[in-house]
Protein backbone atom coordinates (compact mmCIF):
# COMPACT_ATOMS: atom_id res chain seq x y z
CA UNK A 1 0.00 0.00 0.00
CA UNK A 2 1.00 3.49 -1.39
CA UNK A 3 1.55 5.90 1.66
CA UNK A 4 1.26 9.94 1.27
CA UNK A 5 5.18 9.53 1.94
CA UNK A 6 5.95 8.20 -0.93
CA UNK A 7 3.36 9.75 -3.21
CA UNK A 8 3.36 13.25 -2.22
CA UNK A 9 7.09 13.18 -2.40
CA UNK A 10 9.55 16.45 -2.07
CA UNK A 11 9.62 16.47 -5.86
CA UNK A 12 6.22 16.53 -6.75
CA UNK A 13 5.40 19.09 -3.62
CA UNK A 14 7.96 21.41 -5.13
CA UNK A 15 6.66 21.16 -8.50
CA UNK A 16 2.90 21.64 -7.77
CA UNK A 17 4.34 24.76 -5.61
CA UNK A 18 6.68 26.12 -8.38
CA UNK A 19 5.41 24.68 -11.16
CA UNK A 20 7.55 25.04 -14.80
CA UNK A 21 6.62 26.20 -17.59
CA UNK A 22 3.67 27.41 -16.64
CA UNK A 23 1.05 29.78 -18.70
CA UNK A 24 0.32 30.08 -22.17
CA UNK A 25 2.20 30.50 -25.34
CA UNK A 26 1.07 33.02 -27.67
CA UNK A 27 1.45 31.12 -31.30
CA UNK A 28 1.49 27.42 -30.60
CA UNK A 29 1.79 24.57 -33.29
CA UNK A 30 -0.32 22.59 -31.07
CA UNK A 31 -2.66 23.09 -28.15
CA UNK A 32 -5.23 20.92 -26.33
CA UNK A 33 -7.48 21.07 -23.27
CA UNK A 34 -7.76 18.30 -20.74
CA UNK A 35 -10.43 17.68 -18.63
CA UNK A 36 -10.81 15.59 -15.52
CA UNK A 37 -14.77 15.66 -15.19
CA UNK A 38 -14.52 13.40 -11.44
CA UNK A 39 -13.48 16.65 -10.09
CA UNK A 40 -14.38 19.52 -12.89
CA UNK A 41 -10.47 20.33 -13.31
CA UNK A 42 -8.78 21.11 -16.54
CA UNK A 43 -5.72 21.84 -18.05
CA UNK A 44 -4.30 23.29 -21.12
CA UNK A 45 -1.11 22.16 -23.14
CA UNK A 46 0.72 24.29 -25.68
CA UNK A 47 3.34 22.79 -28.05
CA UNK A 48 5.90 24.56 -30.26
CA UNK A 49 6.81 21.92 -32.46
CA UNK A 50 9.48 22.41 -35.23
CA UNK A 51 12.23 20.15 -35.47
CA UNK A 52 12.37 19.26 -32.00
CA UNK A 53 9.81 20.56 -28.83
CA UNK A 54 11.10 24.00 -29.39
CA UNK A 55 8.82 25.30 -26.32
CA UNK A 56 6.11 23.85 -23.93
CA UNK A 57 3.56 25.20 -21.41
CA UNK A 58 0.80 24.60 -19.52
CA UNK A 59 -2.18 25.92 -17.74
CA UNK A 60 -5.22 25.20 -15.34
CA UNK A 61 -6.15 24.96 -11.95
CA UNK A 62 -5.70 20.88 -10.37
CA UNK A 63 -4.68 18.81 -7.48
CA UNK A 64 -1.09 18.60 -6.90
CA UNK A 65 -0.95 15.04 -8.22
CA UNK A 66 -1.94 16.52 -11.77
CA UNK A 67 -0.10 20.06 -11.57
CA UNK A 68 3.48 18.33 -10.51
CA UNK A 69 2.98 15.72 -13.18
CA UNK A 70 2.11 18.63 -16.27
CA UNK A 71 5.23 20.28 -15.03
CA UNK A 72 7.55 17.89 -15.10
CA UNK A 73 6.28 16.35 -18.20
CA UNK A 74 7.22 19.90 -19.95
CA UNK A 75 10.38 19.80 -18.66
CA UNK A 76 11.09 16.20 -19.51
CA UNK A 77 9.40 16.82 -22.77
CA UNK A 78 11.37 20.32 -24.16
CA UNK A 79 13.70 19.44 -26.48
CA UNK A 80 12.66 16.16 -27.32
CA UNK A 81 11.43 15.10 -30.74
CA UNK A 82 7.88 14.59 -31.27
CA UNK A 83 8.50 10.48 -31.58
CA UNK A 84 10.57 10.29 -28.24
CA UNK A 85 8.14 12.62 -26.75
CA UNK A 86 5.20 9.71 -27.73
CA UNK A 87 7.63 7.17 -26.93
CA UNK A 88 7.86 8.67 -22.97
CA UNK A 89 4.13 9.31 -23.19
CA UNK A 90 3.00 5.95 -23.52
CA UNK A 91 5.83 4.79 -20.94
CA UNK A 92 4.60 7.23 -18.22
CA UNK A 93 0.71 6.03 -18.78
CA UNK A 94 1.81 2.24 -19.08
CA UNK A 95 3.58 2.92 -15.20
CA UNK A 96 0.92 4.93 -13.51
CA UNK A 97 -1.98 2.98 -14.60
CA UNK A 98 0.29 -0.39 -13.29
CA UNK A 99 0.81 -2.25 -16.69
CA UNK A 100 5.28 -1.57 -16.29
CA UNK A 101 7.44 -1.18 -13.78
CA UNK A 102 9.56 1.60 -13.61
CA UNK A 103 11.78 -0.14 -13.92
CA UNK A 104 10.69 -1.37 -17.31
CA UNK A 105 10.36 2.18 -18.68
CA UNK A 106 13.99 3.03 -19.58
CA UNK A 107 13.28 6.43 -20.67
CA UNK A 108 11.12 7.60 -17.54
CA UNK A 109 13.99 9.13 -15.39
CA UNK A 110 12.44 11.39 -12.38
CA UNK A 111 8.92 10.78 -13.63
CA UNK A 112 9.44 7.52 -11.40
CA UNK A 113 7.85 9.50 -8.77
CA UNK A 114 4.36 8.86 -9.81
CA UNK A 115 4.69 5.19 -9.81
CA UNK A 116 2.92 5.27 -6.38
CA UNK A 117 -0.73 6.64 -8.11
CA UNK A 118 -1.03 3.02 -9.60
CA UNK A 119 -2.28 1.93 -6.29
CA UNK A 120 -4.81 4.32 -6.18
CA UNK A 121 -7.16 3.89 -8.72
CA UNK A 122 -9.38 7.57 -8.16
CA UNK A 123 -5.53 9.23 -8.47
CA UNK A 124 -4.52 8.18 -11.62
CA UNK A 125 -6.48 10.07 -13.66
CA UNK A 126 -5.22 13.18 -11.95
CA UNK A 127 -1.37 11.90 -12.68
CA UNK A 128 -2.29 11.25 -16.20
CA UNK A 129 -4.29 13.70 -17.46
CA UNK A 130 -1.71 16.00 -18.50
CA UNK A 131 0.20 13.40 -20.90
CA UNK A 132 -3.57 12.72 -22.56
CA UNK A 133 -3.59 15.98 -23.19
CA UNK A 134 -0.34 16.21 -24.80
CA UNK A 135 -1.28 13.39 -26.58
CA UNK A 136 -4.56 15.14 -27.70
CA UNK A 137 -2.34 18.07 -29.29
CA UNK A 138 -0.36 16.11 -30.97
CA UNK A 139 -2.95 14.95 -32.72
CA UNK A 140 -5.03 17.70 -33.60
CA UNK A 141 -5.00 18.83 -37.19
CA UNK A 142 -5.75 22.28 -36.07
CA UNK A 143 -3.73 25.22 -33.91
CA UNK A 144 -6.31 27.57 -32.69
CA UNK A 145 -8.12 27.00 -29.64
CA UNK A 146 -12.16 26.86 -29.68
CA UNK A 147 -14.56 27.05 -26.82
CA UNK A 148 -13.39 24.09 -24.97
CA UNK A 149 -16.65 22.44 -25.30
CA UNK A 150 -16.83 22.36 -28.82
CA UNK A 151 -13.08 22.26 -29.41
CA UNK A 152 -12.21 19.31 -31.51
CA UNK A 153 -8.90 19.24 -29.26
CA UNK A 154 -10.17 19.06 -26.39
CA UNK A 155 -9.04 15.98 -24.61
CA UNK A 156 -11.69 14.33 -22.32
CA UNK A 157 -10.83 11.82 -19.88
CA UNK A 158 -12.07 9.17 -17.76
CA UNK A 159 -16.18 9.55 -16.62
CA UNK A 160 -17.85 11.67 -13.76
CA UNK B 1 -8.24 22.35 23.06
CA UNK B 2 -10.41 25.79 24.30
CA UNK B 3 -12.73 25.96 27.07
CA UNK B 4 -15.51 26.09 24.65
CA UNK B 5 -14.19 23.31 22.39
CA UNK B 6 -13.83 20.86 25.66
CA UNK B 7 -17.74 21.82 26.60
CA UNK B 8 -18.90 21.17 22.89
CA UNK B 9 -17.34 17.78 23.25
CA UNK B 10 -18.81 16.77 26.23
CA UNK B 11 -22.19 17.61 24.77
CA UNK B 12 -24.53 14.70 24.38
CA UNK B 13 -22.04 11.75 25.66
CA UNK B 14 -24.18 12.17 28.61
CA UNK B 15 -27.93 11.35 27.07
CA UNK B 16 -26.35 9.29 23.82
CA UNK B 17 -24.26 6.12 23.83
CA UNK B 18 -22.88 6.27 20.87
CA UNK B 19 -20.65 3.64 22.02
CA UNK B 20 -23.57 1.49 22.56
CA UNK B 21 -24.93 2.38 19.32
CA UNK B 22 -21.39 2.27 17.10
CA UNK B 23 -21.51 -1.71 18.00
CA UNK B 24 -24.62 -2.26 16.06
CA UNK B 25 -22.39 -1.44 12.66
CA UNK B 26 -19.64 -4.30 11.99
CA UNK B 27 -17.77 -1.96 9.55
CA UNK B 28 -17.12 0.35 11.55
CA UNK B 29 -14.65 -2.12 13.41
CA UNK B 30 -12.25 -1.75 9.93
CA UNK B 31 -9.38 -0.53 9.68
CA UNK B 32 -8.17 1.23 6.58
CA UNK B 33 -4.66 2.11 6.33
CA UNK B 34 -3.89 0.79 10.00
CA UNK B 35 -5.81 3.41 11.10
CA UNK B 36 -9.31 2.96 12.71
CA UNK B 37 -12.19 3.61 10.05
CA UNK B 38 -13.40 7.17 10.81
CA UNK B 39 -17.00 7.37 7.81
CA UNK B 40 -17.44 10.31 7.01
CA UNK B 41 -19.16 10.12 3.93
CA UNK B 42 -22.64 9.17 5.22
CA UNK B 43 -23.95 12.39 2.88
CA UNK B 44 -23.15 9.77 0.18
CA UNK B 45 -24.30 6.49 1.79
CA UNK B 46 -24.67 5.24 5.31
CA UNK B 47 -23.76 2.01 7.03
CA UNK B 48 -25.64 -1.08 7.96
CA UNK B 49 -26.43 -1.85 11.68
CA UNK B 50 -26.26 -5.56 12.07
CA UNK B 51 -29.98 -5.47 12.62
CA UNK B 52 -30.79 -5.04 9.00
CA UNK B 53 -28.12 -7.20 7.22
CA UNK B 54 -29.70 -9.69 10.32
CA UNK B 55 -33.50 -9.17 8.09
CA UNK B 56 -31.70 -9.29 4.84
CA UNK B 57 -30.58 -13.31 5.67
CA UNK B 58 -33.77 -14.09 7.29
CA UNK B 59 -35.65 -13.07 4.81
CA UNK B 60 -33.13 -14.58 1.72
CA UNK B 61 -33.15 -17.67 4.08
CA UNK B 62 -36.68 -18.48 5.16
CA UNK B 63 -38.62 -15.75 3.12
CA UNK B 64 -38.18 -15.23 -0.23
CA UNK B 65 -40.61 -16.05 -3.34
CA UNK B 66 -41.83 -13.37 -5.92
CA UNK B 67 -44.71 -11.07 -4.49
CA UNK B 68 -48.43 -10.43 -5.50
CA UNK B 69 -48.67 -13.77 -7.56
CA UNK B 70 -48.64 -17.02 -6.92
CA UNK B 71 -51.06 -18.49 -3.63
CA UNK B 72 -48.22 -20.49 -2.34
CA UNK B 73 -46.97 -20.06 1.29
CA UNK B 74 -43.47 -18.11 0.38
CA UNK B 75 -45.16 -15.76 -2.36
CA UNK B 76 -47.90 -14.98 0.50
CA UNK B 77 -45.33 -14.43 3.29
CA UNK B 78 -43.10 -12.33 0.93
CA UNK B 79 -46.14 -9.91 -0.43
CA UNK B 80 -47.27 -9.56 3.49
CA UNK B 81 -43.83 -8.25 4.23
CA UNK B 82 -43.17 -6.15 1.44
CA UNK B 83 -46.42 -4.59 2.27
CA UNK B 84 -45.36 -4.49 5.73
CA UNK B 85 -42.56 -2.65 4.68
CA UNK B 86 -44.86 -0.04 2.99
CA UNK B 87 -46.42 0.55 6.43
CA UNK B 88 -43.34 1.03 8.33
CA UNK B 89 -42.52 3.57 5.80
CA UNK B 90 -46.00 5.07 6.21
CA UNK B 91 -45.43 5.64 9.41
CA UNK B 92 -41.89 6.43 9.11
CA UNK B 93 -42.28 9.88 7.46
CA UNK B 94 -46.22 9.92 8.52
CA UNK B 95 -48.17 9.73 5.53
CA UNK B 96 -52.08 9.62 5.71
CA UNK B 97 -52.27 6.03 3.71
CA UNK B 98 -49.59 3.21 3.02
CA UNK B 99 -51.22 3.67 -0.64
CA UNK B 100 -49.45 7.16 -1.02
CA UNK B 101 -45.67 5.59 -0.60
CA UNK B 102 -44.48 3.92 -3.78
CA UNK B 103 -41.30 2.00 -3.95
CA UNK B 104 -38.57 3.33 -6.25
CA UNK B 105 -35.02 2.38 -6.58
CA UNK B 106 -34.16 5.73 -4.99
CA UNK B 107 -34.46 9.46 -4.59
CA UNK B 108 -33.69 10.13 -8.09
CA UNK B 109 -36.02 7.41 -9.53
CA UNK B 110 -38.79 8.81 -7.62
CA UNK B 111 -37.97 12.50 -9.20
CA UNK B 112 -37.72 10.90 -12.53
CA UNK B 113 -41.58 9.41 -11.76
CA UNK B 114 -42.98 12.72 -10.72
CA UNK B 115 -41.46 14.06 -13.75
CA UNK B 116 -42.90 11.99 -16.05
CA UNK B 117 -45.74 10.83 -14.09
CA UNK B 118 -46.92 14.36 -13.61
CA UNK B 119 -44.74 16.62 -15.55
CA UNK B 120 -45.00 15.31 -18.72
CA UNK B 121 -48.84 15.05 -18.25
CA UNK B 122 -49.23 18.79 -16.73
CA UNK B 123 -46.86 20.92 -17.93
CA UNK B 124 -46.58 22.57 -21.03
CA UNK B 125 -44.91 25.16 -23.30
CA UNK B 126 -44.75 28.24 -21.88
CA UNK B 127 -45.16 26.82 -17.96
CA UNK B 128 -42.43 27.45 -15.60
CA UNK B 129 -40.69 24.82 -13.15
CA UNK B 130 -39.29 26.88 -10.17
CA UNK B 131 -36.02 25.13 -8.92
CA UNK B 132 -33.32 26.44 -6.49
CA UNK B 133 -29.72 26.42 -6.57
CA UNK B 134 -28.55 24.59 -4.02
CA UNK B 135 -30.50 21.34 -5.85
CA UNK B 136 -28.45 18.17 -6.56
CA UNK B 137 -28.24 17.23 -10.44
CA UNK B 138 -31.45 14.33 -9.10
CA UNK B 139 -33.84 17.20 -8.93
CA UNK B 140 -32.31 19.48 -11.87
CA UNK B 141 -31.50 16.97 -15.14
CA UNK B 142 -35.31 15.24 -15.47
CA UNK B 143 -36.53 19.06 -15.02
CA UNK B 144 -34.43 19.77 -17.73
CA UNK B 145 -35.51 17.07 -19.52
CA UNK B 146 -38.91 18.02 -19.42
CA UNK B 147 -38.60 21.80 -19.88
CA UNK B 148 -36.69 20.49 -23.17
CA UNK B 149 -39.25 18.30 -24.70
CA UNK B 150 -42.23 20.65 -23.39
CA UNK B 151 -41.28 23.97 -24.69
CA UNK B 152 -41.52 24.95 -20.47
CA UNK B 153 -38.74 26.96 -18.77
CA UNK B 154 -37.08 26.40 -15.02
CA UNK B 155 -36.43 29.20 -12.57
CA UNK B 156 -33.80 29.14 -10.33
CA UNK B 157 -34.06 30.25 -6.72
CA UNK B 158 -30.93 32.48 -5.79
CA UNK B 159 -28.63 31.74 -2.64
CA UNK B 160 -27.19 33.90 -0.18
CA UNK B 161 -23.01 33.68 0.89
CA UNK B 162 -23.86 31.57 3.79
CA UNK B 163 -26.15 29.07 1.29
CA UNK B 164 -29.25 29.69 2.00
CA UNK B 165 -32.09 30.54 -0.36
CA UNK B 166 -33.40 33.93 -0.73
CA UNK B 167 -37.03 33.32 0.08
CA UNK B 168 -37.64 36.37 -1.19
CA UNK B 169 -36.54 35.93 -4.77
CA UNK B 170 -38.53 32.44 -4.44
CA UNK B 171 -41.65 34.74 -4.04
CA UNK B 172 -41.08 37.04 -6.77
CA UNK B 173 -40.57 33.83 -9.18
CA UNK B 174 -43.94 32.97 -8.82
CA UNK B 175 -46.40 34.43 -11.76
CA UNK B 176 -49.38 32.35 -13.60
CA UNK B 177 -47.41 30.22 -15.87
CA UNK B 178 -45.58 28.54 -12.51
CA UNK B 179 -46.93 24.91 -12.32
CA UNK B 180 -44.40 23.36 -10.39
CA UNK B 181 -41.76 23.81 -7.40
CA UNK B 182 -38.97 21.02 -6.81
CA UNK B 183 -36.71 22.16 -3.95
CA UNK B 184 -34.25 20.01 -1.66
CA UNK B 185 -35.02 19.86 2.28
CA UNK B 186 -31.37 19.68 3.35
CA UNK B 187 -28.62 20.32 1.06
CA UNK B 188 -26.55 17.62 0.41
CA UNK B 189 -23.48 19.88 -0.58
CA UNK B 190 -23.38 22.51 2.18
CA UNK B 191 -25.90 20.91 4.67
CA UNK B 192 -28.59 23.96 4.62
CA UNK B 193 -32.06 23.12 5.76
CA UNK B 194 -34.68 24.79 3.87
CA UNK B 195 -37.88 26.71 4.83
CA UNK B 196 -39.42 24.36 3.00
CA UNK B 197 -42.87 24.33 5.00
CA UNK B 198 -43.02 28.18 4.29
CA UNK B 199 -42.17 27.53 0.38
CA UNK B 200 -44.73 24.71 0.15
CA UNK B 201 -47.34 27.36 1.93
CA UNK B 202 -46.52 30.11 -0.37
CA UNK B 203 -46.76 27.68 -3.95
CA UNK B 204 -50.42 25.98 -2.54
CA UNK B 205 -51.70 29.34 -1.86
CA UNK B 206 -50.66 30.23 -6.02
CA UNK B 207 -52.49 26.50 -6.85
CA UNK B 208 -48.88 25.02 -7.22
CA UNK B 209 -48.28 21.37 -6.64
CA UNK B 210 -44.34 20.72 -4.49
CA UNK B 211 -41.94 17.80 -4.82
CA UNK B 212 -39.19 17.86 -1.94
CA UNK B 213 -36.28 15.85 -2.60
CA UNK B 214 -35.77 14.62 0.94
CA UNK B 215 -32.81 12.14 0.62
CA UNK B 216 -30.28 14.59 2.78
CA UNK B 217 -33.07 15.12 5.65
CA UNK B 218 -34.78 12.03 6.08
CA UNK B 219 -31.56 10.40 7.78
CA UNK B 220 -31.09 13.49 10.10
CA UNK B 221 -34.50 14.33 11.03
CA UNK B 222 -38.28 13.85 11.84
CA UNK B 223 -40.27 13.95 8.51
CA UNK B 224 -43.58 14.45 8.84
CA UNK B 225 -45.52 14.90 5.38
CA UNK B 226 -48.88 15.70 6.55
CA UNK B 227 -47.25 18.46 8.76
CA UNK B 228 -44.95 19.95 5.97
CA UNK B 229 -48.09 19.49 3.64
CA UNK B 230 -45.72 18.75 0.53
CA UNK B 231 -47.30 16.99 -2.45
CA UNK B 232 -44.16 14.43 -3.03
CA UNK B 233 -41.49 14.05 -0.97
CA UNK B 234 -38.52 11.16 -2.43
CA UNK B 235 -35.85 9.63 -0.26
CA UNK B 236 -33.37 6.94 -0.75
CA UNK B 237 -33.14 3.77 1.73
CA UNK B 238 -28.63 3.78 1.40
CA UNK B 239 -28.75 6.85 2.88
CA UNK B 240 -31.08 5.64 5.57
CA UNK B 241 -29.02 2.53 6.89
CA UNK B 242 -30.58 0.26 4.38
CA UNK B 243 -29.92 -1.44 1.33
CA UNK B 244 -29.26 0.47 -2.02
CA UNK B 245 -31.40 0.13 -4.96
CA UNK B 246 -34.20 0.84 -2.62
CA UNK B 247 -36.13 4.19 -1.96
CA UNK B 248 -39.72 5.85 -1.86
CA UNK B 249 -41.74 8.08 -3.45
CA UNK B 250 -44.27 9.86 -1.07
CA UNK B 251 -47.22 11.05 -2.97
CA UNK B 252 -50.67 12.73 -2.35
CA UNK B 253 -53.22 10.07 -2.93
CA UNK B 254 -55.19 12.56 -5.16
CA UNK B 255 -52.24 13.44 -7.22
CA UNK B 256 -50.95 10.23 -7.88
CA UNK B 257 -54.60 8.91 -9.03
CA UNK B 258 -54.38 11.49 -11.86
CA UNK B 259 -50.34 10.83 -13.12
CA UNK B 260 -50.06 8.74 -15.54
CA UNK B 261 -47.92 5.89 -15.03
CA UNK B 262 -44.07 5.68 -15.50
CA UNK B 263 -42.83 2.39 -16.44
CA UNK B 264 -45.34 0.05 -17.99
CA UNK B 265 -44.99 -3.82 -16.90
CA UNK B 266 -46.41 -6.76 -15.12
CA UNK B 267 -47.66 -5.79 -11.68
CA UNK B 268 -49.24 -2.20 -12.88
CA UNK B 269 -51.83 -3.43 -14.76
CA UNK B 270 -55.57 -4.68 -14.27
CA UNK B 271 -55.78 -6.16 -17.21
CA UNK B 272 -53.84 -6.40 -20.31
CA UNK B 273 -54.99 -7.15 -23.79
CA UNK B 274 -53.44 -5.94 -27.07
CA UNK B 275 -56.15 -3.21 -27.60
CA UNK B 276 -56.99 -1.82 -24.22
CA UNK B 277 -54.59 -2.05 -20.86
CA UNK B 278 -56.22 -0.67 -17.74
CA UNK B 279 -53.42 0.10 -14.94
CA UNK B 280 -53.75 -1.10 -11.23
CA UNK B 281 -54.50 1.05 -8.52
CA UNK B 282 -51.95 3.18 -6.79
CA UNK B 283 -49.33 2.16 -5.82
CA UNK B 284 -48.87 -0.61 -7.75
CA UNK B 285 -49.50 1.40 -10.72
CA UNK B 286 -46.08 2.80 -10.30
CA UNK B 287 -44.63 -0.30 -9.46
CA UNK B 288 -43.85 -1.87 -12.63
CA UNK B 289 -41.80 -5.59 -12.80
CA UNK B 290 -40.72 -7.49 -9.85
CA UNK B 291 -39.36 -5.18 -7.15
CA UNK B 292 -36.19 -5.32 -5.40
CA UNK B 293 -38.24 -6.88 -2.48
CA UNK B 294 -35.20 -8.03 -0.07
CA UNK B 295 -34.24 -4.45 -0.22
CA UNK B 296 -37.88 -2.74 0.84
CA UNK B 297 -37.76 -5.37 3.31
CA UNK B 298 -34.13 -4.52 4.48
CA UNK B 299 -35.23 -0.44 4.37
CA UNK B 300 -38.61 -1.59 6.73
CA UNK B 301 -35.99 -2.74 9.32
CA UNK B 302 -33.38 -0.15 8.83
CA UNK B 303 -36.57 2.99 9.64
CA UNK B 304 -37.85 0.29 12.82
CA UNK B 305 -33.85 0.73 13.75
CA UNK B 306 -34.09 4.24 13.35
CA UNK B 307 -37.33 5.13 14.78
CA UNK B 308 -35.73 2.77 18.10
CA UNK B 309 -33.04 5.45 18.15
CA UNK B 310 -35.52 8.31 17.81
CA UNK B 311 -35.04 10.72 15.36
CA UNK B 312 -35.25 13.82 17.63
CA UNK B 313 -31.82 11.79 19.91
CA UNK B 314 -30.40 11.42 16.25
CA UNK B 315 -30.77 15.21 15.23
CA UNK B 316 -29.50 16.46 18.46
CA UNK B 317 -26.17 13.89 18.71
CA UNK B 318 -25.31 14.87 15.05
CA UNK B 319 -26.08 18.56 15.69
CA UNK B 320 -23.81 18.42 18.48
CA UNK B 321 -21.20 16.82 16.39
CA UNK B 322 -21.75 19.44 14.15
CA UNK B 323 -21.05 22.35 16.55
CA UNK B 324 -17.76 21.03 17.61
CA UNK B 325 -16.29 20.01 14.24
CA UNK B 326 -17.45 24.03 13.47
CA UNK B 327 -15.86 25.51 16.13
CA UNK B 328 -12.47 23.54 15.70
CA UNK B 329 -12.69 24.38 11.81
CA UNK B 330 -13.33 28.01 12.93
CA UNK B 331 -10.61 27.78 15.05
CA UNK B 332 -7.90 26.82 12.28
CA UNK B 333 -5.97 29.38 9.83
CA UNK B 334 -6.00 28.27 6.31
CA UNK B 335 -9.61 26.03 6.52
CA UNK B 336 -12.92 27.64 5.06
CA UNK B 337 -16.50 26.04 5.95
CA UNK B 338 -18.16 26.46 2.49
CA UNK B 339 -22.23 26.60 3.68
CA UNK B 340 -22.26 28.36 6.82
CA UNK B 341 -26.44 28.72 6.96
CA UNK B 342 -28.74 28.76 10.17
CA UNK B 343 -30.14 26.14 10.25
CA UNK B 344 -27.59 23.62 9.01
CA UNK B 345 -28.00 19.41 9.13
CA UNK B 346 -24.54 17.48 9.78
CA UNK B 347 -22.60 18.78 6.61
CA UNK B 348 -19.23 19.93 6.48
CA UNK B 349 -18.23 21.45 3.64
CA UNK B 350 -14.67 22.99 3.71
CA UNK B 351 -11.99 24.32 1.69
CA UNK B 352 -7.93 24.29 2.91
CA UNK B 353 -6.20 27.09 1.23
CA UNK B 354 -3.39 26.06 -1.39
CA UNK B 355 -4.72 22.40 -1.33
CA UNK B 356 -6.77 20.78 -3.86
CA UNK B 357 -9.97 18.58 -2.25
CA UNK B 358 -8.81 15.45 -3.92
CA UNK B 359 -5.33 15.88 -2.47
CA UNK B 360 -6.94 16.53 0.83
CA UNK B 361 -9.22 13.40 0.20
CA UNK B 362 -6.08 11.20 -0.56
CA UNK B 363 -4.10 12.64 2.44
CA UNK B 364 -7.18 11.78 4.85
CA UNK B 365 -7.75 8.68 3.27
CA UNK B 366 -4.26 7.64 4.17
CA UNK B 367 -5.67 8.36 8.31
CA UNK B 368 -8.56 5.87 7.59
CA UNK B 369 -11.02 8.69 7.07
CA UNK B 370 -12.91 8.74 4.70
CA UNK B 371 -14.62 11.83 3.37
CA UNK B 372 -16.08 13.30 -0.02
CA UNK B 373 -14.06 15.56 -2.50
CA UNK B 374 -16.01 16.82 -5.64
CA UNK B 375 -18.60 18.38 -6.68
CA UNK B 376 -21.39 16.33 -4.99
CA UNK B 377 -23.27 16.38 -7.87
CA UNK B 378 -24.33 19.88 -7.56
CA UNK B 379 -21.92 21.74 -9.70
CA UNK B 380 -24.43 25.27 -9.55
CA UNK B 381 -24.03 25.37 -5.57
CA UNK B 382 -19.78 25.08 -6.42
CA UNK B 383 -19.91 27.64 -9.24
CA UNK B 384 -21.89 29.69 -6.35
CA UNK B 385 -18.70 29.81 -4.58
CA UNK B 386 -16.62 29.37 -7.27
CA UNK B 387 -14.56 26.81 -6.53
CA UNK B 388 -14.40 23.33 -8.73
CA UNK B 389 -14.76 21.14 -5.26
CA UNK B 390 -14.86 21.12 -1.88
CA UNK B 391 -13.83 18.71 0.47
CA UNK B 392 -17.12 17.27 2.59
CA UNK B 393 -17.32 15.60 6.26
CA UNK B 394 -21.20 14.03 6.76
CA UNK B 395 -21.61 12.43 10.05
CA UNK B 396 -23.99 10.51 11.39
CA UNK B 397 -25.42 9.48 14.98
CA UNK B 398 -22.62 6.35 14.84
CA UNK B 399 -19.50 8.82 14.27
CA UNK B 400 -18.27 9.88 17.38
CA UNK B 401 -16.63 13.20 19.13
CA UNK B 402 -13.31 11.21 18.87
CA UNK B 403 -13.45 11.03 15.32
CA UNK B 404 -13.99 14.74 14.77
CA UNK B 405 -11.10 15.17 16.68
CA UNK B 406 -9.18 12.49 13.77
CA UNK B 407 -10.50 14.83 11.34
CA UNK B 408 -9.28 17.91 13.24
CA UNK B 409 -5.40 16.46 13.46
CA UNK B 410 -5.70 14.51 9.64
CA UNK B 411 -6.38 18.64 8.50
CA UNK B 412 -3.36 19.92 9.97
CA UNK B 413 -1.38 16.82 9.17
CA UNK B 414 -2.38 17.82 5.11
CA UNK B 415 -1.46 21.44 6.17
CA UNK B 416 1.68 20.70 7.21
CA UNK B 417 2.58 18.56 4.37
CA UNK B 418 1.89 21.34 1.77
CA UNK B 419 3.13 24.22 3.86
Amino acid sequence: MTNYKSLYQEVILDHNKKPRNYGTIEHPSHHAVGHNPLCGDHITVDVVLGERIDNIAFQGESCAICKASASMMTTAIKGKTRAEAETLIQEFLAMATGKLSHDDCPNIGRLAVFAGVSDLPTRVKCAILPWHTLSGAFNAVATTSTEAEADPMHAPIGDA
Amino acid sequence: MSAIQATLKSRSSSAFDVERIRADFPILKLTVNDKPLVYFDNAASSQMPQQVIDRLVRYQTTQHANINRAVHHLSEVATSEFEEARRKLQHFINANEEREVIFTSGTTDAINLVMHGYGRKFIGAGDEIILTTLEHHSNIVPWQMLAEEKGAKIRVVPINDAGELLIDEYEKLFNERTKFVGVMHVSNALGTINPIKEMIAFAHARGVPVLVDGAQAAPHMKVDVQDLDCDFYALSGHKLCGPTGIGILYGRAALLEKMQPFKGGGDMILSVTFEKTIYNTIPHKFEAGTPPIAAAIGLGAAVDYLSAIGMDAIAAHELALLAYATEQINAMPGVRIIGTAKHKAAVLSFAVDGVHPHDIGTLLNQEGIAVRTGHHCAQPVMQRFHVPATSRASFAFYNSMDEVDALIAGIRTVQKIFT
